[in-house]
């Protein structure tokens, strides 16, 4: 069964892919869709068993892989809780943003393709969360790569386009070359790369030093850091962030299959699964602490300043793992995978809602040309509205009532704050304060977006809408080409030729894309308060595939009421702001920027992590290429080399050619020249 | 040996002697009209010569009975290999003439005569085993020869390369001569095996004179760095189909020659001419190679590949073994068909008034003209350069690994580098025909005897040619065996 979940859109990624145009349109996305909701169908029994505890843990071999030396290691299939987990979060919101592109790409020449790839990401990313040994997950997390770096350059004839999927691949490499070392140390320690066989044998190796470019330090630190700089690169945490943003530059289902439900986390899957090993290194577990709260924070502060409604969500992601991974990095592995499986749900529903607006409003994301469409496009609101209690984490405590994120994000704040280090604290603090931030930004969001007036009016994409209509392909964004043609009811200018909708009507997304929404709308509402248990509380559930840390869990339990309402008063407080800056008195996010002006800018320029990479790698690294072309490689090899070698040989053709004079007397002279030199030769 | 045996070894060389005469007093008599029949005849002569060559060596008598005629002429199996290749060559190049001076109405029945008569001195040459015979027949075919460059008597060029062969010619035989004169003078005898017992322990100044100007007239023969001076102006300069008679027949004559000399006569003395050899391999390789580099004229850039090919072929004879002198033979082997398929395909190069196109630029884009040309030219040059897949690489194999056998790595390291050079102008015939704009000269087209030859020399350097390496090194074996015979 379970080769069937991960192999079948593997099949369909073959089938779509190759078959493309001859294939058609709606065959492609048929076979696509179908697979992923077999393999979706499929994975909900196994989660379900495991969540009644009528599964058990269990590995297919598929094929043996390598056999060298001491190096072997076979293609299988793990199956336990961890995996089952993502299995139904990955194939359910990949099935659903299948679904969802029918409409959403229904207008753009290349579908098959964009199903393909698709599939073959799911593929991948089931290869990686199945992964028995350490090897085929990086197999799987290179696929899931590869599929983000097609998927992100889709538009591959946008050159935005086309610079984020490099930038997203280059900066994965920077994060992959930190797992691939990882993986290596972990086999010179373990002399395995069998995933088991690692977390058995980790608690013996805690304590044991390695020497690390001239400094004694602890292995199991040394292979934890470097695991985790490859979950940083995947999860774009803060140092390796800077691709997701750009990475929006995808079509939408991709930003909500990839960059929010499931690639992203990765990361955090790795971690977990790698739990044990994990907690054999405490020095790792702070740095991972460290950066999931810096993350946290930085990401929330950057998302309040976007005007772009992708990159707003983009940056809550990145804000929501690094949750997720100090949840992990205080020892809390359950509560990180809750938070990843409801996060998966509210955050695709994000996404999936923001580009039903996008679609509505015809390709514009800028916020600032939003506003007053919760009456023009009501589902797609409501919708929304389902994330946004999610994500800001609405419930009450004492109730036992809330969202989904309700009851991760609570769990994981006041898990930090059980923890009770100096470091369980910061980490308390900061996500305490990122979550007054969320809410400050979702809402800030929501209100753009639904409330307020009309401001469609100076967006170029409607003018365009409205004045060209949508015959003619449009060739400054192809992006527009999906939507062209789409509605034409709107393309007639309206007679109330007003300011604010600039004679424009948003339209409400078709059935394919609702459905999805509505899907994920009742896991955003529900996901939280069915599974909590099982996820925080329940060893047996996790039956030994994370670390489960007991006491800590009781601790969690235990914190002041206080701790358990801080996540709901400052999501208050951020409503509240919110709603003062941008329904009550809109002039105040202005007036409010220009005051803070520095800092301001310097969350609106995300901390100028950009600035600050192109200043201390790229110039630096497009300096040291010149310099090597042009010192090195042109200066040395060359110019000794072919070029050297050139010169000479045209030299020597030159003289060869002046000695053929032409006149024999000069052909005798060299003659008789070299008979006199031959028996100088031998007679000394 | 008796008279009878004596007869029946150089029974080759006789029958192409009167072959040849008669022909002359037909050509005399008859004028030019039946010089096609002539030509018919003098190639049909060649090919039984060569049969009977084959059979000689099949049998190989002469290892068993001595030299016929007291010493003078030895038909041996490195003689019977190296006439085989001559004869074959001969014919090619007959085989090709005629419809080359058809276009100027300059061919005359002399023409296939001089070809017999050079192929006549050929034979001698390389079955002499005493210097008298060696220098009769050396001046047979390089009479012949000088006469052949300037056949073509209306064209300056001709006329030019036909003068300088000719005074360069005279000035290596005297070399030679001299040369022969000292080795005489110093061991008392013209005859090879006395020579070598003469020899055996060491030899003094004047002695080592006589070799090295025996060596240095010979060099000139097989146009060797610095000896080579007249080859790119005479190749040039003569009619196309004697400029591939001058390629391949004289050429293997003459190094079969040279092996003969340096290995038999003066084997007891390699280390005095094996510096030189080394030296002279080397600088015909380089030099070869950089001389063609900035030539535009076809038939130059050739002169110089056959250049570099003699330095490939006296790396075999540097390593002065039996393993070498059989490389030598196999390169030749190679080589021939290569060089007269290069040629054929020049010949084939002409416009509809019979001009020859002969540059670089003429065959700019031949490949969407005359696609089977420039196909069959890939396959030469691809294989004179020495790449692998084609049988050109075989040979420059085998004369390497004598190289390295006989411990002489580094130089066979420096010919392998120098080799690289010359891929360069290989390459450029490529380049030029099938990635240059077209030029828009119409070529003619081509007579079935320049067909036959080029396709038969293109699927010999083929890859199909390696179906070929058994037997041929088998025969190149057993012909560089029976040149080491002990005293």
């Amino acid at each position: 069964m379970i080769t069937l979940i991960v192999f079948l859109p593997l099949l369909a990624a073959i089938i779509a892919g190759f078959g493309n145009r001859a294939l058609g349109n709606t065959l492609a996305k048929s076979v696509t869709t179908g697979a992923l909701s077999i393999a979706c169908a499929l994975s909900w029994p196994i989660f379900l068993g495991f969540l009644s505890g009528t599964m058990e843990a269990s590995v297919v071999q598929v094929l043996p892989w390598v056999q060298s030396g001491t190096l072997t290691f076979d293609w299988s299939l793990r199956v336990d809780t961890l995996t089952a987990v993502m299995l139904v979060v990955v194939t359910t919101v990949s099935a659903l943003v299948h679904l969802y592109s029918w409409g959403y790409m229904d207008e753009d020449p290349d579908q098959p393709r964009f199903f393909a790839y698709l599939s073959l990401f799911t593929f991948a990313m089931l290869m990686l969360v199945t992964a028995n040994n350490l090897v085929q997950m990086f197999f799987g997390w290179e696929g899931v790569g590869l599929a983000s770096y097609l998927l992100i350059g889709f538009w591959f004839r946008k050159p935005s386009a086309n610079a984020a999927a490099i930038k997203a691949f280059v900066v994965n490499r920077v994060g992959d070359l930190g797992f691939m070392l990882g993986i290596f140390g972990t086999y010179l320690v373990f002399q395995t790369t069998s995933i088991p066989e690692i977390l058995e044998a980790a608690p013996a190796m805690s304590g044991a030093t390695i020497g690390f470019l001239g400094y004694r330090v602890a292995t199991m630190d040394v292979l934890c850091i470097l695991l985790f700089i490859g979950a940083m690169g995947k999860s774009a945490q803060l140092g390796l962030h800077t691709w997701l943003p750009d990475a929006m530059e995808g079509p939408t289902p991709v930003s909500a299959l990839i960059h929010a439900a499931t690639m992203v986390t990765a990361g955090v899957f790795m971690v977990c699964r790698l739990s044990p090993m994990f907690e054999t290194a405490p020095v790792a577990l702070d740095f991972v602490t460290f950066i999931g709260a810096a993350t946290c924070i930085f990401a929330a502060t950057v998302g309040t300043t976007q005007w772009d409604i992708k990159r707003v969500i983009a940056y809550s992601t990145c804000s929501q793992l690094g949750y997720m991974f100090f949840a992990a990095g205080v020892g809390a592995y359950g509560a990180a995978m809750f938070h990843l499986f409801t996060h998966a749900f509210f955050k695709a529903l994000l996404f999936l809602g923001a580009g039903s607006v996008i679609h509505a409003m015809h390709h514009e994301q800028d916020m600032r040309y939003y506003g007053a469409l919760r009456k023009e496009i009501p589902f797609t609101f409501w919708a929304m509205l389902a994330g946004t209690l999610a994500i800001t984490g609405v419930g009450v405590y004492h109730l036992g009532v809330g969202f989904a994120g309700f009851w991760s994000k609570d769990a994981i704040l006041e898990v930090a704050y059980a923890r009770g280090t100096d470091l369980g604290n910061f980490a308390f603090w900061m996500g305490t304060f990122a979550a007054l931030l969320t809410s400050f930004y979702s809402w800030r969001l929501m209100f753009l977006t639904f409330w307020g007036k009309p401001r469609w009016a100076d967006s170029e994409h409607i003018q365009h809408a409205v004045h060209h209509g949508h015959d003619e392909p449009e060739e400054h964004n192809p992006a527009i080409q999906e939507d062209a043609g789409h509605d034409v009811t709107h393309t007639v200018p309206s007679p109330n030729y007003s300011a604010g909708t600039g004679g424009y009507h948003p339209h409400e997304s078709p059935i394919s894309m609702l459905i999805p929404l509505g899907v994920l709308s009742l896991g955003a509402v529900l996901a939280g308060q069915l599974f909590a248990p099982a996820f925080l509380d329940s060893a047996a559930f996790w039956n030994g595939s994370i670390f489960y840390n007991e006491p800590l869990i009781h601790a969690m339990h235990a914190v002041p009421t206080l701790v358990k309402y801080a996540a709901f008063i400052v999501m208050v407080l951020g409503l509240a702001a919110a709603y003062l800056a941008y329904i009550k008195d809109t002039s105040l996010p202005a007036r409010g920027a220009e005051q803070l002006g520095p800092v301001y800018r310097f969350f609106y320029n995300k901390w100028y992590f950009d600035e600050l990479y192109r200043m201390l790698f790229i110039i630096p690294a497009f300096a040291f290429g010149k310099a090597f072309w042009r010192f090195v490689d042109k200066g040395m090899i060359d110019r000794f080399g072919p070029d050297g070698a050139a010169w000479i040989v045209t030299k020597g053709s030159a003289a060869a050619k002046r000695v053929q004079t032409g006149y024999v007397y000069s052909y005798a002279l060299v003659m008789l020249l070299g008979l006199v030199a031959a028996i100088t030769w031998v007679l000394f | 040996m008796d008279y009878t045996a004596s007869l029946y070894a150089t029974g080759a060389e006789i029958g192409l002697s009167i072959a040849g005469l008669i022909l002359l007093l037909v050509s005399a008599w008859t004028g030019t009209r039946y010089a096609r029949l002539v030509t018919i005849l003098a190639a049909a002569a060649l090919f039984g010569a060569m049969i009977f060559s084959g059979h000689l060596m099949a049998e190989s008598t002469a290892e068993l009975t001595g030299d016929a005629f007291g010493g003078l002429f030895r038909a041996d199996a490195f003689a019977g290999f190296a006439k085989i290749l001559i004869y074959a060559a001969t014919i090619a190049c007959l085989v090709v003439t005629p419809k080359f001076f058809d276009a100027r109405r300059q061919y005359r029945s002399e023409y296939p005569v001089l070809m017999l008569f050079g192929a006549v001195g050929m034979g001698m040459m390389v079955s002499a085993v005493d210097l008298l015979t060696l220098y009769i027949g050396l001046e047979l075919s390089s009479l012949a020869s000088y006469v052949l460059a300037s056949f073509a008597r209306d064209d300056m060029r001709s006329s030019e390369a036909g003068l300088k062969y000719f005074i360069l010619g005279a000035l290596a035989s005297g070399i030679l001569l001299y040369g022969m004169s000292l080795v005489y003078g110093f061991a008392g005898s013209t005859n090879y095996l006395a020579i070598r017992i003469a020899f055996a322990d060491g030899f003094g100044t004047g002695a080592m004179f006589g070799v090295v100007f025996v060596l240095a007239g010979l060099a000139f023969k097989v146009s060797a760095v610095p000896f080579h001076m007249w080859t790119p102006d005479v190749y040039e300069g003569a009619p196309t189909p004697v400029t591939a008679f001058f390629a391949s027949a004289p050429k293997v004559a003459a190094v079969v020659v040279l092996a003969r000399m340096a290995l038999d006569p003066f084997a007891g003395q390699i280390a005095s001419w094996q510096q030189i050899v080394i030296f002279a391999a080397l600088a015909s390789i380089v030099v070869g190679a950089l001389g063609a580099i900035g030539q535009n004229s076809l038939k130059r850039v050739l002169a110089y590949s056959s250049i570099n090919n003699v330095g490939f072929i006296l790396i075999g004879l540097a390593a002065a073994s039996a393993a070498g002198a059989s490389a030598m033979l196999v390169y030749l082997a190679i080589y021939v068909p290569m060089t007269i398929g290069s040629f054929a395909a020049l010949l084939m190069l002409r416009d509809e008034d019979g001009n020859a196109l002969e540059t670089f630029d003429d065959i700019a884009g031949l490949v969407t003209r005359r696609p089977a040309i420039a196909w069959s030219l890939l396959l030469l040059m691809f294989s004179l350069a020495g790449i692998p897949p084609l049988f050109g690489f075989w040979g420059k194999f085998v004369v390497f690994q004598a190289a390295v056998e006989a411990d002489m790595i580094a130089l066979a390291a420096i010919g392998i580098a120098a080799s690289v050079i010359g891929a360069f102008y290989y390459l450029k015939f490529v380049k030029v025909m099938f990635f240059d704009d077209r030029t828009e000269r119409g070529i003619a087209t081509s007579p079935a005897g320049h067909w036959a030859v080029l396709i038969l020399a293109a699927v010999i350097v083929s890859p199909l040619g390696y179906l070929l390496t058994q037997p041929l090194g088998a025969w190149a074996d057993r012909a560089a065996t029976s040149l080491f015979i002990p005293v």
